[in-house]
């Protein structure tokens, strides 16, 4: 499962987004298909689990969550561009 | 006179002017205190005179099932107090009164009462606004003592304080127009009584790392503004007056709608009069007979 895949995932757990998931790609404005701060922050808690790492203070920013794609850069840039951990499809439902 | 928070405190307790209590946080306030505390609600009671807000009084306590709903626990679970009572049987009763003479934890015998300490001075209104608003929407204005739980030497940093406060629930264009008319409001009332005041964005305490991404959100979007004061330090002036734009937050929670139909959004802010008071003091003198006759003037006619 891709990194992206996994964040389209965690959205739909985590996210409450109003929109249809199948509408959401790598630039949808996430706040705007309805995600708030307090979901974006369970979003944010559930990659870390996932991915095992923790976001550090400069990312816990509103830009940081606001799209797929910026998600996904700052996964990418805590992992060091290392491939999704093979745990994580066994972790979501 | 420094501005530091042992100066004010003992030039306050000195004067007479609060009653320590033995606990940090909570003190009693003398006549003279609760006269300027009065005088001050007043003059923003002339402020707010042909707003035509709805006035609302609620005891300071909150039914749980609404601090639940509310959502307080997920931002702020370590400012909350609850309360706790009795309800055991009369065996019981002669343990609890053993327990607490030999100085032994009880806390087992107590069962939580089915109520909260008022955490914010909105909070009960927001319920009762279930349904459809008027055209308009509406404003409401009340006085009411709040309780956060971050025991502190400081004296502007309570376990229980008052606010006056006053919600704004309508569109998105009102609520924000409202919030602003206030904003200057605020600055302008402080800055009459010779207080060096400011605003300012702001975040609330929220509590953890998913509160950091909470606290930089609501500054990013300049959810909340604080007019703040130096009372105990210079470089971290005290909130004396805080302005917070919910959004849909509380709309959504308790279905709050606008006459057209469509959620409504809501706004609140709150002078912090025991704060206010202490700036008051802190810049003006601990005896009010002495202060400018223009801060004076304004404040007793």
């Amino acid at each position: 499962m891709s990194i992206t895949d996994i964040i389209l995932r965690t959205l739909a757990e985590h996210g409450r987004l109003a929109a249809d998931r199948s509408l959401i790609d790598d630039h949808t404005d996430l706040y705007q298909a309805g995600l708030t701060s307090h979901a974006s922050v369970n979003v944010m808690l559930a990659l870390e689990g996932l991915f095992d790492i923790e976001f550090p203070d400069r990312m816990l920013r509103r830009g940081v969550f606001r799209s797929v794609s910026s998600i996904r850069q700052a996964i990418e840039e805590l992992t060091a561009g290392a491939a999704s951990p093979p745990q994580l499809t066994g972790e979501l439902k | 006179m420094p501005f530091d928070s042992t100066t004010l405190y003992e030039g306050l307790v000195a004067n007479g002017l609060i009653i320590p209590s033995g606990v940090q946080g909570v003190f009693g306030r003398n006549a003279v205190f609760e006269e300027v505390l009065e005088r001050f609600n007043g003059l923003i009671s002339r402020l707010a005179l042909n707003d035509g807000a709805e006035k609302m009084t609620f005891p300071p306590i909150l039914p749980r099932q609404v601090f639940e709903q509310s959502g307080y626990m997920k931002s702020f679970p370590q400012l909350a107090m609850g309360v706790t009572s009795f309800c055991g049987c009369a065996a019981d009763h002669g343990e609890l009164v053993r327990r607490i003479e030999e100085s032994e934890p009880y806390d087992d015998l107590m069962a939580p009462a089915g109520v909260m300490l008022m955490p914010a001075a909105c909070y009960p209104v927001y319920p009762s606004l279930a349904g459809t608003l008027p055209h308009g929407g509406r404003l409401f204005d009340m006085t009411h003592w709040v309780f956060r739980h971050e025991p502190s030497s400081e004296p502007t940093r309570m376990q229980s304080f008052r606010v006056r406060e006053f919600v704004r629930a309508g569109s998105p264009e009102t609520v924000i127009q409202w919030r602003d008319t206030w904003l200057a409001r605020g600055l302008e009332l402080l800055l009459s009584l010779e207080l060096p005041a400011r605003s300012e964005v702001a975040s609330d305490p929220f509590f953890g790392r998913g509160g950091r991404m909470l606290a930089s959100n609501q500054r990013e979007q300049k959810l909340k503004f604080e007019v703040v004061i130096p009372v105990i330090s210079i470089e971290n002036p005290t909130a004396v007056c805080s302005f917070n734009y919910h959004q849909d937050h509380f709309s959504q929670t308790f279905g709050i709608l606008q006459a057209d139909g469509q959620l409504a959004q809501t706004a609140c802010l709150g002078f912090g009069l025991e704060r206010v008071c202490m700036a008051l003091f802190r810049h003006h003198g601990f005896r009010p007979e002495l202060w400018p006759q223009s801060v004076r003037s304004l404040l007793w006619t």
